[in-house]
C-alpha cells in the first residue's frame, strides 16, 4: 500500500537508522533475477526521446526523464539463523518537465513508447495546474548536453555475482565471533543496492551509469541478567561505494589504535570487528560512569563522520537555507548573509571541509548526478570561513552562480530528484599525527568511537552526540573506559574548538546509507571523510538514568 | 482505480492458491492510490500521485519460505510468480523459528475507510494548498506544508482457508509558518480518516499565531520544569516507548521491560496510577484494520493475519500486556499477541486551555523534534522543542521562550504526571495533552 515497503525485525540492530525499519524499494525477485541484464542502451534512448519529445510537443520548455532499474540485496540474521533475504527490483520511467515556468512531475512502471508517452502528458499537465498558484518562476542553469556517455562504480567483486551462500556464511561466521567471545545477542546484516540509472534531457545528454553500494553492520549485545544491565555495541564498519572487495578484511587497510582498537580504511574485517564488539560490549557492562563537565575531545574519524554529517553537510544544503525543508527537516543558521560577509567563521583556521561526488570508494560517487551535471569538487568552509553551499540547477541563481554543483539526486525512478547531500568531508592535517600522538598532548579526556545516538536542532545550532566506545584519557594515556557519555555544543563553538587534526594516513571515511529528507520522504547515501580531530573544552553529559 | 473490493481481491487470491504446489501458501493484495502536494516559501515546490496494485505470493516447503510479488494479473503471470516463490523457497534457509500459517480468524468489524477522502483529486490537494498559502501570503508569513492522502485495500488469504480484507483512507497534513525576519514559527499537525474533517485553513491559522507570538523569545535557564506536552510534543516518545514493548526483549533482558535478577517487568507498577494505554481497532476516531498491525499500520497487511483487538497494555499504571511474534508466545505458552496499528492513552475531560489555567510556573511544549534513542535500558531519549514554546505564569502564557534540549524518559515523565487534558487523534493515535513536573531540559538551542 505505502510507496515504500518496510521490513520489521524484531532486535534488528542497524544503528539508529529509521527507528528499526528498513526501507524496501521494488517488488521481491530470485536472486537470479539481480544478475539479468537491464534494457540495452540503444533502446533506452529511444523510449527517452519518447519522453522528450512528448514533453516538448506539449508545451514543455524543459524536460529530463530517468529509466531507472533499482537492486536491492538485503540479508539479515541474528546468532545462528537467518530471519530474512530481501531481493527486490524496481524498474520505471520518472519524467520532469518545466512548463509555463513550474515543474511537473510523473513516473510510470509502463515502460513503453505510450506508457512514457502519457506520463509525460501528465508532468506536463501537473506542471500547468501548479502554474496557476505559482509565484516564483523556476530559473534553471545552462547544463550544456554531454552527448552519449557512460559511467560505473570502479569495483573488483560485484556484490550480486556473489553466491548468497557466500553472504550467509560471513554474517553467520560474524555472529559467531561475537557469541564465542561473550556477546548475549547478536544480528548481522549486509545491504547491497545497484543503480542502473539512463539519463537524458533536452539540453542532449544521454548517460548510462551503473552504480554499486555496500553496507556491513552488526549489532553485539551483552547482557547481565544479574545486575538487570544490557550494553550493546555496533560495528565499526563503514558503508561504501564498493563491491564486496570491501570485505576482503586486507591488512594493509587496518589501522591500529590503542587499547588492541583497529580502525578500517577501505577494506573491512567483519568477523575480527565482531570479535572484539564481544568484548568491548561486556567491558561496557563495568565500565566507569563519566563525570559531567569539560572535555578535550579525541574523535575517531568512524564517529566524527556522523557529527560533519549533521553540523556541516545539512546546515549548507541550499535548499534549507532558502526555507524549502521549513515544515520537515528544518531550515539553517547558515544563512546567505553570513555567507556573504565572506569572513563567517564557521570553524578554526584548521578547519577545511570540501564537498564531492568523485572521491573513489565513496557513496556520493557518480559520473554525473541525477539532471545531468558532471561530478565535481568544491570548497564549503576554507580555513575556517564559509565559502559555498550545496546547490543544484535550478537554485544556483539564488547564489548568483551560473554552474550546478552536480548534487541533485532521486531514490528511485518514482521519486522526483532534489538537491541532497554530496560527500561532505574533513581533510587531514599536513604535520605527520598518529592518534597516539595527538592523545599525548591531551591532559582531561576522552576518545570516542563509533556511531551513537545523535541529534541537533532544526536549524543545526544545538547538538548531542553519543558514541559506541569511550575511553578516558589522562595525563596523556587512555586510562579506561567509560560509560553514559554524550557531548552536547553549539556547531560554531564545537568548530571553532577544533584544535589538532591527524594527517592522511588516519583519514577514512564514514557513511550514512539511509540519510532521510524531503517530502514523501527520499533516502540517500553519502560518505564523510575525516581523520582522528581534537576539540578542545567541551561540555559532556552523564545519561545514566534509574526508571 | 487499484480498489478492489473484498470480492474481487478473494477471487484473484483463490485463483493464485489453486495454482499452488507448496505445503504452504499466502497470498497478499494491497493496492491504491496516494497523492500529495507540498509547498514552501509560500509556492508551491512538488504535487503528484501514484497508483499501485501488488500481490504478493510465501510459499513455505518446511521451514523454508520464498516470496515473489507482481503487478500484472493474467493468469500466466499469477501462475509464474507463484512458481518463483516456490523456487525461492526450496533455495532459502530453513528459518528454524517459521510457525505454520493460521487458518480462518474472526476479525472484528472496523471501518477506516472514508468515501469523501477516496474522493480527492488534484483540484482538492491545489485548493487545500491554496488556504493554508492564501491567509499567510496575506499577513507576510510564509508558509511551508504537506498534504498526503491516501486510499488503500489489503486482503490476505491462505491455503489453510484465511480470508482477511480492509480498506482504508488517510489524510495527513502539517504546516510549518515563519516570520518573514525568521524570528518566530509555529507549527500544527492534523490527520483524518474522512477528508471532510480536515479544515487546512483552520490548521495554518494555529501555526501562524504561534508564530507571530513565538518572536522576541526570551532564554530561560535549563533545568528540570513543569511541562505542558499538546499531543503533537509527547506522541512521538509515547510512540517509541509503546514499540519497545517487545515480549522477546524483554524476556532476554534487553528492554525496559526487563527485570533485574531475570524476568520482565509485566504486572509492576511502572507508572502514575492514572496512567492508562489501550489498543481499540473499533474506535471510531481512529479506525484501523483489523488484522496486520506492526508494520501494516492503518492498511494492514504485511503481517501474519493474527486478529487486532482490544488490548490494554497499561492499566491505571500497572503494566498488562507486551507484544508477541508467534514463535516467542507459542515457545513461552502465552498468547500471539501483536503490536497494536495505533493506541489510546486515556485522558480527562480538561481542555488545553484549562491546563494552562492551572499552572502556577510552567512551559508550553508545541512539539518536540529530532527525537533520538540515548539509552535502550531506560528510554532515555534526547531532542528539542520547536514551533512555539512559551513561558507560562499564573495561568496565563506570559512570553515566547527560546527552545530547548531534553534528555528524559517517558517512563520517568509518566510518574511526573500532574495532569491531563481530553485526548485528541494525533498520528493516528488518540493522546491527551499532558502535563508534567520535572522534565529535563539540558541545554538551550538559538535555533528558531
Amino acid at each position: 500500500m505505502n510507496r515504500r515497503n518496510f521490513i520489521n525485525l524484531s532486535g534488528l540492530g542497524v544503528g539508529g537508522l529509521l527507528v528499526g525499519s528498513i526501507p524496501v524499494m521494488g517488488h521481491a525477485v530470485s536472486p537470479d533475477r539481480l544478475l539479468e541484464p537491464g534494457v540495452d542502451t540503444a533502446i533506452k534512448k529511444q523510449l527517452a526521446d519518447v519522453a522528450l519529445n512528448a514533453a516538448k510537443s506539449r508545451g514543455a520548455t524543459y524536460a529530463d526523464v530517468r529509466i531507472g532499474r533499482y537492486l536491492q540485496q538485503f540479508l539479515f540474521t541474528r546468532e545462528k539463523q537467518v530471519q530474512n533475504i530481501s531481493n527486490a527490483e524496481s524498474y520505471g520511467v520518472g519524467i520532469r518537465v518545466i512548463a509555463n515556468g513550474t515543474w511537473g512531475f510523473s513516473a510510470t512502471s509502463d515502460v513503453t513508447p505510450d506508457g512514457i508517452a502519457k506520463c509525460a502528458a501528465t508532468a506536463v499537465a501537473i506542471a500547468k495546474a501548479n502554474a496557476k498558484i505559482q509565484t516564483e518562476p523556476v530559473v534553471l542553469a545552462p547544463q550544456k548536453g554531454v552527448g552519449e556517455v557512460s559511467w560505473k562504480t570502479p569495483l573488483t567483486k560485484n556484490a550480486f555475482q556473489m553466491p548468497v551462500k557466500d553472504k550467509i556464511d560471513l554474517l553467520l561466521r560474524t555472529n559467531n565471533a561475537a557469541l564465542e567471545n561473550g556477546a548475549g545477542f547478536v544480528t548481522s546484516n549486509l545491504f547491497m543496492i545497484n543503480e542502473q540509472k539512463y539519463f537524458a534531457s533536452t539540453d542532449g545528454s544521454y548517460i548510462d551509469q551503473d552504480v554499486h553500494r555496500i553496507w556491513p553492520t552488526f549489532t553485539v549485545t551483552a547482557v547481565d541478567r544479574a545486575a538487570g544491565k544490557f550494553k550493546t555495541r555496533d560495528a565499526l564498519s563503514s558503508p561504501m561505494g564498493m563491491g564486496y572487495e570491501y570485505l576482503d578484511g586486507l591488512a594493509s587497510e587496518k589501522i591500529p589504535g590503542p587499547n588492541g582498537l583497529v580502525g578500517y580504511r577501505n577494506s573491512y574485517d567483519m568477523v575480527e570487528d565482531a570479535a572484539l564488539a564481544a568484548k568491548q560490549a561486556k567491558e561496557k557492562l563495568t565500565a566507569k560512569t563519566v563525570s559531567a563537565g569539560k572535555y578535550d575531545l579525541v574523535l575517531d574519524p568512524n564517529h566524527l563522520g556522523l557529527t560533519i554529517h549533521e553540523s556541516v553537510g545539512h546546515p549548507t544544503e541550499l535548499d534549507r537555507v532558502l526555507g524549502y525543508e521549513a515544515n520537515y527537516a528544518g531550515t539553517s543558521f547558515a544563512t546567505l548573509d553570513k555567507w556573504k560577509t565572506k569572513s563567517f567563521k564557521y570553524g578554526s583556521e584548521l578547519v577545511n571541509i570540501v564537498a564531492d561526488k568523485k572521491q573513489p570508494y565513496t557513496l556520493g560517487t557518480v559520473g554525473y548526478d541525477d539532471e545531468g551535471v558532471p561530478a565535481k569538487e568544491w570548497d564549503l568552509i576554507k580555513n575556517g570561513v564559509l565559502v559555498n553551499y550545496q546547490a543544484i540547477r535550478d537554485q544556483v541563481a539564488i547564489l548568483g552562480g551560473t554552474e550546478s554543483n552536480g548534487c541533485c539526486y532521486a531514490d528511485n525512478w518514482d521519486s522526483v530528484q532534489f538537491q541532497r547531500m554530496p560527500n561532505v568531508s574533513l581533510k587531514p592535517g599536513t604535520e605527520k599525527r598518529s592518534v597516539l600522538d595527538m592523545i599525548k598532548g591531551v591532559d582531561k579526556g576522552i576518545y570516542i568511537i563509533g556511531r551513537g545516538s545523535y541529534s541537533i536542532d532544526q536549524q543545526r545550532y544545538n547538538f548531542q552526540f553519543g558514541g559506541q566506545l569511550f575511553y578516558e584519557i589522562k595525563n596523556g594515556e587512555v586510562v579506561g573506559m567509560l560509560d553514559d557519555v554524550a557531548y552536547q555544543a553549539n556547531t560554531q563553538e564545537f568548530w571553532n574548538s577544533c584544535a589538532q587534526l591527524c594527517d592522511k594516513d588516519d583519514y577514512r571515511t564514514f557513511g550514512s546509507f539511509f540519510d532521510g529528507k524531503g517530502q514523501p520522504s527520499q533516502i540517500s547515501a553519502v560518505s564523510h571523510g575525516s581523520p582522528t580531530t581534537r576539540f578542545n573544552g567541551v561540555n559532556v553529559i552523564n545519561t545514566g538514568r534509574k526508571i | 482505480m487499484a480498489i478492489l473490493t473484498k470480492e474481487e481481491a478473494k477471487k484473484i487470491i483463490d485463483k493464485v492458491l489453486s495454482y499452488a504446489k507448496a505445503d504452504e501458501t499466502a497470498v497478499s493484495l494491497s493496492g491504491g492510490r496516494t497523492g500529495n502536494i507540498r509547498y514552501a516559501r509560500n509556492s508551491v515546490s512538488t504535487s503528484g500521485e501514484s497508483n499501485n496494485l501488488a500481490l504478493a505470493v510465501t510459499s513455505v516447503f518446511g521451514k523454508r519460505s520464498g516470496t515473489a510479488t507482481i503487478n500484472e494479473f493474467d493468469d500466466a503471470s499469477l501462475e509464474k510468480t507463484v512458481r518463483r516463490a516456490e523456487e525461492i523457497a526450496k533455495l532459502a534457509p530453513e528459518n528454524p523459528e517459521y510457525m505454520p500459517m493460521l487458518g480462518p480468524q474472526t476479525y472484528l468489524n472496523t471501518n477506516p475507510y472514508s468515501e469523501n477522502t477516496a474522493k480527492i483529486d488534484p483540484e482538492y490537494r491545489a485548493k487545500a494548498a491554496f488556504d493554508s498559502l492564501d491567509p499567510c501570503r496575506k499577513k507576510n508569513l510564509t508558509a511551508a506544508g504537506y498534504l498526503e492522502d491516501t486510499t488503500g485495500f489489503s486482503a490476505l488469504g491462505n491455503s489453510k482457508g484465511l480470508v482477511a480484507y480492509n480498506r482504508a483512507t488517510s489524510v495527513d497534513f502539517t504546516i510549518t509558518v515563519r516570520t518573514a525576519d525568521g524570528l518566530g514559527s509555529g507549527y500544527a499537525i492534523r490527520d483524518v480518516t474522512d477528508v471532510s474533517k480536515l479544515n487546512t485553513k483552520e490548521a495554518t491559522e494555529i501555526a501562524m499565531q504561534k508564530a507571530l507570538a513565538s518572536v522576541t523569545a526570551k532564554a530561560l535557564e535549563p533545568g528540570k520544569y513543569t511541562v505542558i506536552l499538546e499531543p503533537a510534543a509527547s506522541v512521538d516518545l509515547l510512540q517509541n516507548m509503546m514499540g519497545s514493548m517487545d515480549g522477546r526483549n524483554a524476556d532476554e533482558g534487553r528492554s525496559f521491560l526487563s527485570k533485574k535478577g531475570g524476568g520482565t517487568r509485566l504486572g509492576e507498577k511502572l507508572f502514575d496510577e492514572r496512567v492508562t494505554i489501550y489498543s481499540d481497532p473499533t474506535n471510531p476516531d481512529i479506525p484501523t484494520s483489523a488484522f496486520g498491525g506492526g508494520g501494516g499500520g492503518r492498511f494492514g497487511g504485511g503481517a501474519d493475519g493474527r486478529p487486532q483487538e482490544k488490548i490494554t497494555w497499561v492499566d491505571k499504571g500497572v503494566v498488562k500486556n507486551m507484544y508477541y511474534s508467534r514463535f516467542w508466545a507459542a515457545k513461552k505458552g502465552v498468547p500471539a499477541t501483536p503490536p497494536p496499528a495505533a493506541f489510546i492513552m486515556a485522558g480527562g475531560n480538561q481542555s488545553l486551555l484549562d491546563l494552562i489555567k492551572s499552572t502556577e510556573k510552567g512551559i508550553l511544549v508545541t512539539r518536540l523534534w529530532y527525537i533520538r534513542a540515548v539509552d535502550p535500558q531506560t528510554l532515555l531519549y534526547t531532542g528539542l522543542t520547536r514551533d512555539g514554546t512559551f513561558y507560562i505564569e499564573n495561568g496565563q502564557i506570559k512570553f515566547p521562550v527560546k527552545n530547548f534540549r531534553f534528555n528524559e524518559s517517558p517512563v520517568i515523565m509518566l510518574n511526573n504526571l500532574e495532569a491531563m487534558g481530553k485526548p485528541v487523534r494525533i498520528g493516528g493515535n488518540l493522546i491527551p495533552p499532558l502535563k508534567i513536573r520535572d522534565f529535563t531540559f539540558s541545554s538551550l538551542s538559538d535555533a528558531v
